[in-house]
């Protein structure tokens, strides 16, 4: 077996440190060594974005990144957005507009719209459907993401 | 008068009870469940589409670090063959073995010959890499129709064909039909290939212990599922009990008996330690089951002044190579509504099953009946191209009088309830072709399209679809339990097992009302076999029409001895109690009553009880529908497409749909997004192909294309309400509608738009490269 | 899916990546932002015993201009070079994938994996750029009119890192970029890269068109191209040059675009990218 490396990351603000088999999927990582099941695997190709969480505030695709390459980084999942009581503006919105049937691609749905309202604070509805272009859902038909995204750009 | 009545919670749109866990990341699929001393599974999956197994060597996978075992088909002393729940009276159905792992043939890309064990996630995939399998290859059909011609290779040489089974139903005749038509119609109609595409892969968690078997599965039918393992594993029915935890969606894809599920139960015990397998999502695209498929002969007839005649089809339907759940069923299910929402006199359908070397199709979203609707409402709009005559003016001249429901069809099925005229008017009031025409972009050919529908759904009266009568091995009634508690608190325990559907808010929603309580404090159970009534799942439109209208019973029970406590107690007549302002009060004088939670408390201290009533608020109900229900609709599509590239844009979506009185409006719509979006990507982009050699081209979700948020627009919906007499709360289904009723309105839009190039007809996919070429040939 | 097994290492410097990837022989391989690379090691269409990590190396960052050359560090991420204003280069970096893709991919990394299906190198054979690479003899400077060699095959040696993509800064030259794809998120069908450069006279002085998913490799125009410059632009000549776009080429045909269509979107494409070019 390949020799485990060492990676330490901020996750969800907490410092976090292990050693990994090199291959380990930062999906992985999160899921099964951290035990954050909140961020999903959908599909073996990076098509569908449940594995989406945000590295140094960046969204990307959790299952096509090694642990080992967010070594140092900070790492916000879904569970690091919002807690009862006290949800992020996107879960809410998600919440009061219907944008998650299965519940599945919803986290990674969020984290993506979330990276697009940092850059983009008050998007149109093409550049919501642009930005979530890498992330599937089979359930909703997008419409009520779409709307959700919106309205927590006006919150 | 103090109280006032309040505002009923059936028919409103709230939010949903299920989200708060979703949305934060708390919720658990399969995949977050983790149990001490788990071991890994992996399979190992043939590579050949048809081939003789000739020799498997395990000797390296079994000494692979931390590998605890391998396993092959004739290690699995199973009991039989992975169920197929269809016993059709008088017909000849093949039916194949199929083992949850293949024994000496497999039969399909995928096919599973070994299950290899171990501690480690990551490392059974490394063993699996090596078990090596010798194969013989035999001859492959992968095309449905040249299955079926003489010297074809046969999927299984022992049948000596590849004939599955044929079955029809029709009625009216069918030859006095097509004579009096002045027009017959005929179109080659095909329903591609297409996979189910819930973003969550299957996955299954089995744990045998002290002789009872814990699996938690991505279901649909945990109940199927619990009987199916005691039949297969010869395991007590009482000792099995199966677990569909969270459900990341299934759209039919998870209304299966799956042999990893059986596999893994059977290894669970072998070893005596709970093991985990999880699909990855190219494993899923070559092994779980498909939809559609079907290769249809459409033929209709009609007077020239527009009065439809007969209709007949012939379908050829690809099976795959065996026969799982529904398989064969599923061309049947279509069936039951070939006509549409037409007063057609004479009606036939004839169905031939086919075996391929491919992975089974079975029920996928809408089964059976989106194929139909595509038949028949895109040969509605090639009969009006061949009658010169407006294709609304066609429907209207056809659509079922709504004032003959319960209406009986030339095939004898009574539709429930139904206005098509009316949903098509109020499609109008917010379509404007006139307009949408003229305000095409340049370079663009826009086109307009229709479809007006229904469905049958409600699965199902059990006296019609059993086993003397359509077959099905099973009944499909629904169950509920309703328990009060004695603070007030309500748990419903459900038989359904919904998957994203929202069943736990609008659940709450039906008997909050006839409790005098707040959905808030009303909990939906569902999904595990050990903690409710029985049931048997989700799927079909089912789970409001059927498992709602048995929650409304089970309710209407604790309403009934809710009252009979409240008029003990306060020395009224039973019939005088009703729920107003949140209490069970008198009639005239609703400052005399006692809310949901003063009554339980009565009955859990139940000093002052009527006569012989047994203590505790608790009901059960088992409903079995009269009827199904028709759910219908009209929608209107309206597209762009580039003459040049093929390319089309789906630019605007208006959908009436009826599914009488809605629970909560929100969730509707949110079914008929979804629904048409599925029907959307069929429509464009999704395709299943298996090449001539039987291996999946389309095998990753890179190939095989769901349409993204960036590839369609968003929906403008409207709904008429016209309540079934089937039920009590008048419901029919609406999970299915979106899929059944979209595919025949993006194709007709397409063709409109081509017509003036000379295209005429064209079959789904609706590729950029098909339409081009289509465009091409016309020209020449 | 999960990757075969492998070694890893994240070097501090160049030069101890050069060093790594060189005793790690001939199935180490480089990684950089990993959007190719993990995907197919997931599928296991790629297994590398070593994994070389470069992203400690922060020389390899950023974007510089001078003597009329941008130069991207090879760690130049998609995002940043879509929404620097670099013209071309910026428009078709925005059509990569998704915005997590772009968050993530490398410009050097798509360079030196060489796949024709992706954006950026027929955009860099437009321009006429080149690579810069480094390996223990030293750097060298490639062309990328040399660079690309077959399908997935660069002239990156074994032994050697991509650091530096370079664009001539093309003064005055229009452009346009167009994509066709099934889904946004897919790779293209075909793309066309069109620079063109309009003569005071309102004829074309220079053009370049690249062409994307047309071969093995990223392809030249250079039948349309000849057959555009130095006449004038207008409507009938940008079509007749570009119904030469195809000329010679045998694109790779999959189930959802024959040799023929895409022989035919590579036309349209090109009269479309020309059109956007010379406004």
């Amino acid at each position: 077996m390949a020799g485990p490396v060492r990676v330490s990351m901020t996750v969800n603000g907490t410092q976090q440190s292990a050693d990994v088999e090199p291959r380990l999927l930062l999906v992985h990582f999160l899921r099964e060594t951290l035990g954050l099941t909140g961020t999903h695997v959908g599909c073996d190709t990076s098509n569908c974005g449940a594995c989406t969480v945000h590295l140094n505030g960046e969204a990307v695709k959790s299952c096509t990144l090694l642990a080992a390459q967010a070594d140092g980084a900070e790492i916000t999942t879904i569970e690091g957005m919002g807690q009862e009581g006290a949800l992020h503006p996107l879960q809410e919105a998600f919440w009061e507009h219907h944008g998650l049937q299965c519940g599945y691609c919803t986290p990674g749905m969020i984290m993506a719209s979330a990276d697009l309202l940092s850059r983009n604070p008050h998007p149109t509805e093409g550049e919501v459907r642009e930005a979530l272009a890498g992330n599937l859902c089979r359930c909703t038909g997008y419409h009520n993401i779409v709307k959700a995204v919106l309205a927590a750009a006006e919150a | 008068m103090t109280a006032t009545v309040a505002e009923p919670w059936v028919g409103r749109p709230i939010k949903r009870k299920e989200d708060p866990r979703l949305i934060m990341g708390r919720a658990r699929y399969v995949d977050d469940i983790n149990v001490t001393g788990q071991l890994w599974a992996t399979f190992v999956r043939s590579p050949e589409a048809h081939a003789k197994i000739l020799s498997i060597d395990t000797s390296a996978a079994r000494e692979y670090p931390g590998v605890r075992a391998v396993f092959t088909g004739h290690d699995l002393d199973l009991a039989a063959p992975l169920p197929m729940a269809w016993v059709p009276p008088g017909i000849e159905v093949n039916n194949p073995p199929h083992w949850a792992l293949a024994k000496d043939e497999v039969h399909h890309v995928g096919d599973p010959v070994a299950l290899v064990i171990g501690d480690d996630r990551y490392a059974v995939v490394d063993a699996a890499a090596q078990v090596f399998v010798d194969y013989d290859p035999l001859p492959v059909v992968t095309d449905v129709e040249a299955a079926l011609t003489d010297g074809s290779p046969l999927v299984h040489e022992e049948l000596g064909t590849n004939r599955c089974h044929e079955w029809s139903l029709g009625g009216g005749d069918l030859e006095a039909g097509f004579a009096a038509a002045d027009v017959i119609v005929e179109r080659r109609v095909v329903n591609h290939r297409t996979a189910g595409g819930a973003i969550e892969p299957r996955g299954v968690l089995a744990d045998y212990r002290a002789g009872a078997l814990t699996l938690t599965s991505s279901t649909q039918v945990p109940h199927f599922l619990r009987l199916f393992l005691a039949l297969q594993l010869g395991i007590s029915e009482d000792r099995v009990r199966a677990i569909a935890p969270e459900v990341g969606g299934g759209f039919g894809s998870k209304l299966q008996i799956y042999g990893e599920e059986i596999a893994l139960a059977w290894a669970s015990r072998k070893l005596e330690r709970p093991i985990k397998w999880i699909e990855t999502r190219s494993e899923g695209l070559l092994t779980t089951h498909h939809g559609r498929d079907q290769v249809a002969y459409v033929r209709v007839g009609a007077t020239r002044d527009g009065k439809i005649t007969a209709f007949h089809t012939k379908i050829i339907a690809d099976l795959g190579a065996y026969l799982m759940l529904l398989t064969p069923t599923i061309p049947s299910l279509g069936a039951f509504v070939m006509s549409g929402v037409y007063d057609i006199p004479a009606v036939q359908t004839d169905i031939v099953g086919v075996f391929t070397n491919k992975i089974s199709t079975d029920a996928i979203r809408g089964a059976g009946r989106p194929e139909a609707t595509h038949m028949i409402e895109v040969c509605i709009d090639q009969l009006a191209a061949e009658l010169g005559m407006d294709r609304l003016e066609l429907r209207r001249r056809n659509f079922i009088d709504p004032a003959s429901f319960p209406h009986e069809t030339a095939i004898g099925v009574v539709y429930d309830s139904g206005n098509y005229a009316g949903a098509l008017d109020k499609l109008l009031e917010h379509f404007d072709a006139d307009a949408e025409r003229a305000a095409a972009p340049a370079g663009k050919l826009r086109g307009i399209g229709y479809s007006t529908y229904t469905e049958i759904c409600g699965l199902a009266p059990s006296r019609v679809t059993g086993p003397s009568g359509f077959g099905l091995q099973t009944g499909l009634w629904e169950s509920a339990m309703v328990r009060v508690h004695i603070t007030g608190a309500v748990t419903v325990y459900t038989g359904t097992s919904p998957h994203g559907q929202g069943l736990e808010t609008t659940m709450a929603q039906i008997v909050a009302d006839k409790l005098g309580t707040s959905p808030e404090n009303v909990e939906v159970i569902h999904g595990d076999t050990a903690t409710g009534p029985q049931g048997l799942g989700t799927y079909g439109s089912r789970s409001t029409a059927v498992g709602g209208e048995s929650v409304a019973r089970a309710t209407d029970k604790v309403a009934d001895k809710a009252r009979r406590i409240v008029a003990h107690q306060l020395e009224a007549a039973v019939d005088d109690i009703e729920v107003i302002g949140g209490r069970f009060a008198v009639k005239g004088s609703p400052d005399k009553g006692m809310t949901i939670g003063e009554i339980a408390g009565a009955a859990y201290i139940p000093e002052n009880l009527p006569e012989d009533m047994e203590p505790g608020l608790e009901e059960l109900a088992f409903y079995d529908p009269s009827n199904f229900v028709f759910p219908f609709g009209a929608h209107a599509c309206v597209v762009d497409v580039d003459p040049e590239t093929g390319n089309v844009d789906v630019v605007r979506y208006v959908a009436v749909d009826d599914c009488g009185p809605a629970i909560n409006p929100k969730l509707i719509a949110g079914q008929v997004h979804g629904g048409i979006v599925h029907a959307i990507g069929q429509a464009l982009f999704e395709q299943i192909h298996y090449n001539e050699d039987g291996q999946l081209v389309t095998g990753t979700f890179a190939d095989y294309a769901l349409p993204s948020a960036a590839d369609v627009p968003s929906f403008e919906l409207d709904r008429t309400e016209t309540p079934s007499p089937v039920n009590s709360l008048g419901v029919k289904g609406v999970g299915e509608a979106g899929t059944i009723a979209a595919t025949p309105a993006v194709l007709n839009a397409v063709v409109d738009a081509l017509r003036p190039l000379g295209v005429g007809y064209m079959n789904m996919p609706l590729s950029s490269m098909r339409i081009w070429e289509t465009i091409q040939e016309a020209k020449s | 899916m999960i990757p075969a097994e492998f070694d890893y290492v994240a070097p501090g410097s160049l030069d101890e990546a050069l060093t790594a990837l060189r005793e790690g022989g001939e199935d180490a391989k480089v990684l950089a932002g990993g959007h190719s690379l993990i995907p197919l090691m997931k599928l296991r269409l790629a297994a590398p015993s070593l994994l070389v990590d470069l992203r400690r190396l922060d020389e390899l960052r950023g974007v510089s201009r001078a003597d009329g050359v941008l130069r991207f560090g090879a760690l130049t991420r998609h995002h940043e070079v879509a929404t620097g204003g670099y013209g071309l280069i910026s428009a078709a970096a925005a059509t990569i994938a998704d915005q997590q893709v772009r968050n993530m991919g490398t410009i050097g990394g798509t360079i030196a994996h060489g796949d024709s299906a992706s954006d950026m190198p027929a955009v860099l054979l437009a321009h006429e750029g080149s690579v810069v690479l480094r390996g223990p003899g030293g750097e060298r400077e490639v062309a990328a009119a040399d660079f690309f060699q077959d399908y997935l095959t660069t002239d990156v040696g074994e032994d050697e890192i991509l650091t530096e993509v370079r664009f001539p800064a093309l003064e005055g030259y229009g452009f346009g970029y167009e994509k066709f794809n099934r889904r946004q998120e897919d790779w293209a069908m075909v793309a066309v890269s069109a620079l063109v450069k309009k003569g005071g006279d309102g004829t074309c002085a220079d053009v370049r068109i690249g062409l994307t998913h047309m071969g093995s490799t990223p392809l030249r125009a250079t039948a349309a191209e000849d057959a555009l410059r130095g006449r004038p632009l207008n409507a009938d000549t940008i079509a007749d040059a570009a119904s030469h776009a195809a000329d010679g080429t045998q694109p790779p045909s999959d189930l959802n675009a024959t040799q023929d269509y895409k022989r035919h979107l590579a036309r349209v494409l090109t009269r479309r990218a020309l059109t956007a070019a010379s406004q």
